[in-house]
Parts: C-alpha cells; structure tokens; sequence
C-alpha cells in the first residue's frame, strides 16, 4: 500500500492479543483479542478519535501505537520528522528511542501520573534531559515556554504537583507531552478525570495547541460530547474491531453502524425538552476472550439476522469516507442525533 | 404543590481539621417531594456526596452535622428532625436502610466479596421486618427479578466480584429497596459505568420509582443525567444551594451567574464538530479558602463590586418553585466577615 503523503500515522491489521494461561504448567488456554485487526490513518494536523464501551480495546490500540506494548500481528507506519516511513511495530527497542520523541502520551490521571518529589520545572525538563539537553539555562527557558503554551504563570516553576488542581495537572502533563516538539499525541481519556469547567478549560487548550503547532491527535474517550468538540473523524470500536469510522459530523448524524445508533442514543443530552425514546442495546458487551460468532455485536442487535450469526462481516466503504462493519449497512436507515444548539445560551 | 416528604433546612456539614474547617455543606436548603426526582448537581468537592451522608447522618469523622435541620415527613403526618436522632442509634438505624434506601457510585466497596448477593439481601431484609429466613430469600430472588438481573435464581447465590460492574449497581439497587423505602438516596449511581450501561441503570430508576411511588435524590455532575431524570434541581457550589427549580426552567430560563456558565462548558453531542467550548474563569476555590460574600463572586462576570464580595445573598424566590441565591434579582444579604475572621471567631 502506498501512503498518502499526508498521513502521519498508518495502523494496518493491528492484532494484539493477550494469551490466557491456567495450571501449574501456565498453559495457554486461549487469548484475549484485545486488538484484533485494526486498520485506521491518522493525517498531519488531524484529529481522530476512538471511541467505544469499556474493554473494547482503546487503551491497548494506543499503547500499541507507541509500542508500551508489542502488537502481535500488523503494521504501524509512522512518517518521521524527514517525511519517511518506519514501522513501529517491528523495530526492535533500540530503534524506537528517536521516534518517542515525535510521539508522546498525555494520560487519564493527572494526579499519579506525576512523580510528586519533582517540582514542575523538573518534570517538564525531565524529557529534554534525557534527549540530550545539558544546558539547565537551555532547559529553564524551554520550560517557561511550555508553561506559556499551557497558559500557566512562570510563577509555577518551582512548586510540587501536589500543590496545583486537576486541570493545572493535566496542563503541566501536556506541557512536558510538548517539551521535545512532538508531531502525534496519543491522549487515553485527558479529560475524563476533570470536573465539566475545568474539562472545557482543558479540551480549548488541546484545540488551540493543535491550531499552532499542527499537531496530530489519536484521541481516546468514551465520552461521545467530548468527542463530538475535539475530533475531525471519530472511530468506534467494539470487542477489539473497529466498527464504523467516519468524519464527526456523519457518524453523529447519520451513523451507519447499529452498534453506534446505539451508543448515540445512550448519551444523555443536557436538555430535558429532548427526553426522547432511547434505543438501548440489550445485555452486556462480548467477552474479548470468547466473542461471539459472525458479527461479534449480533447478541445485542436489534436488527440482527441469520446471516449475521454465522457470517463475519468486513469493514466496508459506504459513502465517501465512511467506513461501516455491517451486513446491513446499506439498507438500514439508523437514526443519529439531530443537529441543534444546546439550551441555555443567553 | 404536594406536602415534602424530606425537607433539608439550613443545613451545615463541616469537617474540623487541623489545618482549618473545611465547609463542606455551608447552609444548604431543599425540599423533596412524594413521587419526584430531585436532581443535585454541582461540580467536584461542592458538597454533594456530604449532604447526602448528613440526611442519612453517617458523616465520618473529623466532619459532623453542625446546624440546620433535616425533616422527614411520615405517612401519618408526624415529622421527625434527623438532626436531632442519634446517628448510631436504634431510630436512626431504622431510618438509614429502612426509611431511606441509598445506592452509592462504588459498588464494589459498598458490597461484601465474602457473602453471597443473597445472603446480602436476606440481612437486609430481615433487618427492617421479622420474614422467615426462607421468605427472606424468596424476596430477593424477587428483588433481583424486580431490578432486570439475568437468571435471579441462579444469581442470587453468586458472589459480587463475579458480576459485572452494571449488574453490580442493579444489586445495590435491590439492596437499596429491600426495606421498601420511601425515599432513595443515589450518589452518582452511574458514574463508573459505560454510556449503554449508564441508560439501562437510569431506565431500571425510572421504572422503579413510577412502580413504587419513590421519591428519589438523584446526584450527579452530568447535567445530561439530570436533565434526563429530574423532576427538580438543586445546583449547588460550595456548600450552599446557589439555585433551584423545576428542571424545565434550570435548563432553559436560568438565573444564577453559576448555573448559566456551568451550562454553557458542557460539551454536548448537539454541537459543532471542532468547535471551543465557553469556560468559566478561575477554577473552584479550595475549601479553606472560601470566598467572603457570595461564593461565586471571584469567577463571576456580573458581580457587584461592594456588594457581591461583602454579603451573603438569600434566596429571591422568581417563581412558585424557583429560587435563585444572587444580589442580582435582588433580595437582600447577610453581612459575611472574611472567612479567616469566621474561623477565628468560633
Ligand atoms: N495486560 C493484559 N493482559 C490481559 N488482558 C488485558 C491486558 N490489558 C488489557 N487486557 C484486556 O484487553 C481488553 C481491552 O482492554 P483495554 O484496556 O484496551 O480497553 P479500553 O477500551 O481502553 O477500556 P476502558 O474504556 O475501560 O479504558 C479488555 O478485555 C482487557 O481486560
Ligand atoms: N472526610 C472528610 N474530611 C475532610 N474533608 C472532607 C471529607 N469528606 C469530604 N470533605 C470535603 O468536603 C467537601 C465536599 O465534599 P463532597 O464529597 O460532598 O463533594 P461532592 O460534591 O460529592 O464532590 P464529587 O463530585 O467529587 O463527588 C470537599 O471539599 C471535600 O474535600
Ligand atoms: S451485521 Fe447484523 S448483527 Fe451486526 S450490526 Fe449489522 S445487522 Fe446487527
Ligand atoms: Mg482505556
Ligand atoms: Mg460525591
């Protein structure tokens, strides 16, 4: 497959499974297809999302994609900084300490992911000085720039995590996400910890940060509102495949895919004028260690047939640039949420 | 307008540390009526969870109710002042369980992993009434099938680490109602739960309450759960209730400064792909520094200067049920010393 120019990341197949041993002899009994043949591309400058019940494999993608862990089966094309293409999921350890500095992580919890025995200059600095970056002079002045870029005062510098709130820890986690330039950032959940007006305060800043530095986002979340502000095209996983990926505003207004009509109409809308009937799939998601036959979602469709019990189907093109695994994607006319504008606006 | 059946006065919840006195409730006041929903929502550490705690009078140490008073209106009329009980004792343990059921956001800590769900509801059950053992267990078998779980027969002998987290809630749920009480008690019930998961558990409440004729204290900080499933709404910050109403007008004829900010930063599947949300300034003061005057005058674009950072404002009442606490519509203050004086002075 040849790449656009313009993508900066390429996963092809990516297939993590995690072996599940019993007994004395730690046999291998059977797998949890965490990952299990995921393909997506992420443009320079672009925003995408993957979004999806818990346990469907989100957190293991993006761990994969910065090779936390290592995929078992597939590939990971990252374009470096000099517009050529390595695949991250071969290269042995060594080889991989450049191309972290090009894509970093911003995590969930701002409170233990940092160490509270640093002060916040050092935590910044801390990636500049393991790249190399020996001058503290050097180093202080990158950090106040950072603080800047996170709308922090330079004043900050010198206190303990312990000293700042949710939302100033998720910033100083940005920050030091930002200290070596990085073109991709892999962010598992960074809003979901932080109460709704700080979590405004941080989802503006990712936009903004975005805007000028044109950065790439891999965005996880499992909350469909947040999404719908942050991403230009949105992927939804369930039990470690992806099930329909398209541009925001279609997935959200005319879904394709009876697992994301679903979701959609699970999220509760801030207006009680909207209290509208909810199409709540049945039961409980598959268990990733035994899914089920065909379609892995046909336990809980509600527009489920023979066919999809025996038949897996493939993710296929429908419109342009829209993506849906489903037998029935074509005849099936799936409700979505109606544009509109939030009440209360005066 | 329906006699309350649970009538919170001016109550005061604080924690005295060395470090200070943490307000945690600071004059809250709210009415529950026969049949409703009443939704309190608030962001992170305004008091929520503590007011819940105080009705069902379990504060933990070093925190206790100071003043105010919490009326609970009996089916004969009598009203009983749970302030005025003995939190550990015989009238209040028939209350707490008995009276009022609650369900609280961690099932995991709330239920035993040593007994079986059965055996739970039987202690429960038979702690409010004198039922045989073996009536006991048919009620819950009866309980379980009441609240949507799979198989109650079978189940009711499982251990709680061997359900899933929504299954879980709908077993605190039934724990809840064991007593049949008359008034439900549910602290952020689906907070830890996925969106599909978080319908079902609101549609099983929903359900219950038309059934039973339950009144219902629903807490959260998700205003798409509350405009969902609120009859009333109290919005709290800071320990006080800044204003309340019927859902309908919270949502769409706002009056407090707070509540009009707080519901235009909530990110909502409705919006614009890509679009910033609005931010409220500053963040939440941290509790031993309490704002003089009206708590939310530092972050507030429309404070009056003199007035707004001196008292304290009442409620003003703008409709039958609608009461707002701001110098804006008026109505008068109380004269507020400098929090550190108030501290000095007890
Ligand atoms: N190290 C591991 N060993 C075995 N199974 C694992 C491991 N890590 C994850 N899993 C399993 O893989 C599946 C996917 O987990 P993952 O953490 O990727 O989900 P997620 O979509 O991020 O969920 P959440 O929304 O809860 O964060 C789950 O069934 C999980 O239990
Ligand atoms: N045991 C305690 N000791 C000291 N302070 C406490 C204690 N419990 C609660 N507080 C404080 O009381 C205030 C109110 O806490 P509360 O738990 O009621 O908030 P909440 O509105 O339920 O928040 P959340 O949305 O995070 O659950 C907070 O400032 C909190 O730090
Ligand atoms: S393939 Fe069948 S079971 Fe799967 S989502 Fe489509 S209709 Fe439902
Ligand atoms: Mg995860
Ligand atoms: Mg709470």
């Amino acid at each position: 497959m040849t790449a656009e120019p313009q993508t900066i990341l390429e996963v092809e197949g990516l297939r993590k499974w995690f072996p599940i041993s019993r007994g004395l002899l730690r046999r291998v009994v059977g797998h949890v297809r965490a990952v299990d043949d995921v393909t997506f591309s992420i443009k320079h400058g672009e925003t995408l999302s993957l979004v999806g019940e818990s346990g469907c494999g989100k957190t293991t993608t993006s761990r994969c994609i910065l090779r936390a862990l290592t995929p078992t089966d597939g590939a990971i094309r990252f374009r470096t900084e000099t517009g050529e293409q390595v695949d991250v999921a071969k290269l042995p350890k060594a080889g991989l300490r450049p191309l972290r500095r090009q894509m970093q992580m911003i995590f969930q919890d701002p409170f233990s992911s940092l160490n509270p025995r640093m002060t916040i200059t050092d935590i910044i600095a801390e990636p500049l000085l393991v790249n190399g970056v020996r001058d503290l002079e050097t180093r202080r002045r990158r950090v106040r720039e950072l603080l800047d870029l996170v709308q922090l005062p330079a004043a900050y510098m010198n206190r303990f995590p312990h000293a700042f709130s949710g939302g100033q820890r998720q910033r100083i986690g940005i920050a030091r996400a930002l200290a070596l330039n990085p073109a991709l950032i892999v962010a598992d959940e960074p809003v979901s910890a932080l109460d709704v007006s700080v979590q405004a305060q941080v989802v503006n800043l990712l936009l903004d940060l975005q805007d000028r530095l044109g950065l790439s986002y891999l965005f996880v979340a499992h909350d469909l509102s947040v999404v719908k502000h942050v991403s230009d095209r949105v992927a939804v996983m369930y039990v470690g495949k992806i099930v329909e990926l398209a541009p925001t505003a279609d997935l959200f207004t005319r879904p394709r895919h009876p697992y994301t009509e679903a979701l959609l109409s699970a999220v509760p809308v801030p207006d009680p004028r909207r209290r509208t009937g909810r199409i709540v799939p049945l039961g409980e998601v598959a268990d990733p260690a035994n899914p089920p036959s065909g379609c892995h979602f046909h336990p809980r469709c509600r527009y489920a047939v023979e066919r999809c019990r025996v038949e897996i189907p493939a993710l296929r093109p429908m419109a342009d640039d829209h993506l849906a695994r489903c037998h029935l994607a074509e005849e099936l006319n799936l409700a979505g949420v109606q544009e509109g504008h939030p009440p209360a606006t005066t | 307008m329906a006699e309350p059946i649970l009538s919170v006065r001016r109550l005061c919840t604080w924690f005295h540390q060395d470090e200070g006195i943490v307000r945690a409730v600071d004059g809250a006041s709210f009415d529950l009526e026969p049949g409703h929903t009443l939704g309190i929502v608030g962001e992170s550490g305004c008091g929520k969870s503590v007011t819940a705690r105080s009705i069902l009078r379990i504060v933990e140490r070093p925190g206790r109710v100071e003043s105010g008073e919490i009326l609970l209106r009996r089916p004969d009329g009598s009203v009983v002042d749970l302030v005025k009980l003995d939190g550990q004792g015989r009238e209040m343990r028939e209350v707490r369980g008995g009276e009022i059921g609650y369900v609280f956001q961690e099932p995991m800590s709330s239920l035993s992993s040593f007994h079986t769900i059965g055996n739970q509801l039987i202690e429960a059950i038979r702690l409010h009434s004198d039922m045989s053992k073996k009536a006991a267990r048919d009620r819950a078998v009866e309980l379980l099938t009441l609240v949507g779980i799979p198989r109650p027969a079978q189940r009711v002998d499982s251990y709680s680490f061997e359900l899933s987290g929504g299954l879980r809630q709908r077993v605190m749920i039934a724990l809840a109602l064991a007593a049949e009480p008359r008034i439900l008690i549910a602290d952020e019930p689906t907070t830890a739960l996925d969106v599909t998961t978080q319908a079902q558990i609101l549609d099983l409440l929903r359900k219950l309450q038309a059934e039973q004729g339950l009144a219902v204290i629903l807490i959260t900080h998700d205003m798409g759960v509350i405009a969902e499933m609120a009859d009333d709404v109290v919005v709290m910050y800071l320990g006080r209730d800044v204003e309340q109403g019927p859902v309908e007008t919270i949502f769409h004829d706002p009056a407090h400064p707070y509540t009009r900010s707080l519901l235009q930063s909530i990110p909502s599947v409705l919006a614009e792909p890509r679009s910033r949300l609005r931010t409220i300034e500053g963040s939440i003061p941290h509790p031993y520094a309490r704002p003089a005057g009206c708590p939310f005058h530092p972050r507030c674009a429309d404070a009056i200067a003199g007035r707004c950072d001196r008292s304290l404002p009442e409620p003003t009442h703008l409709g039958a049920r609608h009461a707002v606490s701001c110098f804006l519509y008026g109505g008068s203050g109380v004269p507020a010393l400098p929090a550190g004086l108030l501290e000095r002075a007890e």
